[in-house]
């Protein structure tokens, strides 16, 4: 698969970035160099291998369905660049 | 040209559970703006999801009671976009291995409405727009709360068919305490996929989406309206575009929503924080015979059992807040109630209750008046201590205010005469002033008695048995 600056600039929209001419150029080499390792996995043959989706072999971790507090509504609202009435204020969305 | 309209439901259920799918928070409704919010469900980064088992517990109950195939090996999916409901930038979902496949709902007609999937996943948080600052106010309170996303097969034909798949669904999702299923706070909403074609042809059109309608009303109101938009822009030599579309049940109208729907690529990848969950057979066992009785076989028990007629087996059945009233109230009428004290409960609750519930617009989960009190009302009626038109009266104060019945008709003195010596005196008063009608009947005009019982009643008060008074009269009158 080759990476071309059409597939650099939809992620770019996709991502919600906006790449300069040079950073485009350089992400489009890096991506192309990422995409190349896969295209060695597909050299593989994996007839008889499952898909993986975790790395570890944990499963069913679980926990009860018990309340606990949650956090203070202050310290939730520490990091919004904006707020009212308790509130997130963010950019107006649409509808 | 005839067309006919095809129709696939995506419904979304918020489960009861106490706490949220991947946090502790609490899952109630309301609250100050976030108050129930913890680093988990606000997206902190850093912050490691743990699974609330009850959530998988009861999407396995909502497959069992919908006949679907239970998926072993389950995992978790991040679908990833920007809007601000979501502080994550991705909402965790099951896409490639839902936990439930394959089952189905049967409607009265017998026709099945096929279910492709029931997934797991998290509720987003709630977006209000604040005029004033020309921004929108987000409140994470309800995001992380377990969700199921039940989906059809467009097996859907009109929009009646639509209303009682949703109904049958929400009744499956009461009985088996997966959902409350209360349609006003949002626990149940419904996404409407919607396409038209040529009556008789077997491709699909193209389809259009409507999201997030949260009441019956508003699903028939809005299928109805988007396939007569379909047919007439193809009437029009026009053709249907591929939207989402946002009704206004206000308006009456549905109107496409200005989203980036050409970016939507959600780029799913496994959710790495959450490991798979296997769910073993001895789960799937204890499981199914945890199941509670299901609204199909409550209502043919009802039938069978109790002899109740088909139509109101199904009312009844419909809700099961209905269903507890109607059972809760011919228990306490006596214990066991009879053949004849379940059908005087269901009369009274498919006539009276549900006259008052929608003549105040009350669901039948915030009904004031407790099923004793009901009860009591029909021993009054049942003991011949009260009449009917009294007992009605009565059930006004009962169904605003829980009063009590006896005391009521004590206070009031609605009681009927007992005393067979009143009852005649005033049975003998009435013939003496009615001279014309006595000679009537006797002459062998059979209405004049109705006339006579209607004055005795009327000189009694209503407070005397109307066959007691009739038998007196006829009587008197040989
Ligand atoms: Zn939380």
């Amino acid at each position: 698969m080759t990476v071309d600056s059409t597939i650099v600039t939809y992620l770019e929209n996709l991502a919600r970035i906006r790449l300069t001419d040079t950073e485009r150029e350089k992400c489009t080499d890096d991506l192309q160099r990422i995409i190349s390792y896969f295209d060695e996995l597909d050299a593989v043959d994996t007839e008889d291998v499952l898909p993986l989706s975790h790395a570890f072999e944990q499963v069913n971790i679980t926990r009860l369905d018990e309340v606990l507090p949650s956090f203070p509504t202050e310290a939730i609202l520490q990091n919004a660049p904006r707020q009212k009435d308790n509130c997130f204020l963010v950019q107006r969305t649409v509808e | 040209m005839q067309y006919e309209t095809v129709i696939g439901l995506e419904v979304h259920t918020e489960l009861s559970t106490k706490s949220k799918i991947f946090c502790s928070c609490t899952t109630q409704f309301g609250g100050e703006a976030n108050t129930h919010v913890c680093p988990v469900c606000a997206g902190l980064p850093g912050a490691l999801p743990v699974l609330n088992a009850e959530v998988v517990e009861r999407a396995v109950r909502a497959g069992l009671a919908t006949h679907c195939t239970i998926t072993r090996d389950n995992k978790f999916d991040r679908k990833n976009y920007f809007y601000p409901d979501l502080p994550k930038a991705y909402q965790i979902s099951q896409l490639y291995f839902p936990i439930c496949t394959d089952g189905y709902v049967e409607l009265a007609s017998g026709k099945r409405v096929r279910l492709r999937e029931i997934h797991m996943e998290e509720d987003a948080g709630k977006l209000t727009h604040d005029p004033y600052a020309d921004a929108s106010l987000a409140d994470y309170n309800r995001c992380g709360v377990p969700l199921l996303e039940i989906v059809t097969q467009p097996d859907i034909s009109c929009a009646e068919e639509a209303v009682e798949t949703v109904e049958k669904l929400r009744a499956i999702l009461q009985y088996t305490n997966v959902s409350d299923g209360k349609m006003q706070e949002g626990s149940l909403r419904a996404d409407v996929n919607l396409s038209v074609r040529p009556k008789g042809s077997q491709t699909l059109g193209t389809r259009t989406e409507m999201k997030n309608i949260n009441s019956l009303r508003a699903i028939a109101r809005a299928i109805e309206a988007e396939a007569e938009r379909q047919i007439d822009l193809i009437e029009s030599g026009g053709a249907v575009t591929q939207e989402t579309r946002r009704w206004d049940d206000d308006a009456g109208e549905s109107y496409a929503m200005r989203s980036k729907e050409d970016a939507q690529d959600y780029k799913y990848y496994p959710d790495p924080d959450l490991p798979p969950i296997h769910i073993s057979e001895a789960d799937i066992e204890r499981i199914a015979e945890s199941m509670p009785e299901l609204p199909e076989a409550k209502k043919q028990r009802y039938m069978t059992e109790l002899g109740l007629p088909a139509y109101d087996t199904n009312l009844l059945t419909s809700d099961l807040a209905l269903v507890r009233l109607f059972e809760a109230t011919a228990k306490a009428v006596s214990d066991p109630p009879s053949p004849a004290d379940y059908k005087e409960a269901s009369n009274w609750i498919l006539g009276e209750v549900l006259r008052l519930a929608s003549e105040t617009a009350t669901l039948p989960e915030n009904f004031a008046f407790s099923p004793h009190s009901l009860a009591k009302l029909i021993r009054l009626v049942k003991s011949n201590t009260i009449n009917r038109n009294t007992a009605k009266k009565v059930f006004k104060e009962v169904f605003a205010a829980d009063t009590d019945p006896e005391a009521y008709v004590k206070e009031h003195n609605l009681a009927m005469t007992t005393d067979a010596d009143a009852i005649r005196a005033a049975v003998e008063a009435v013939l003496a002033a009615n001279e014309k009608s006595v000679k009537e009947y006797k002459s062998g005009k059979a209405q004049a008695l109705q006339y006579l019982i209607g004055q005795s009643m009327k000189a009694l008060k209503g407070k005397a048995p109307a066959p007691e008074v009739k038998a007196l009269l006829e009587a008197l009158l040989r």
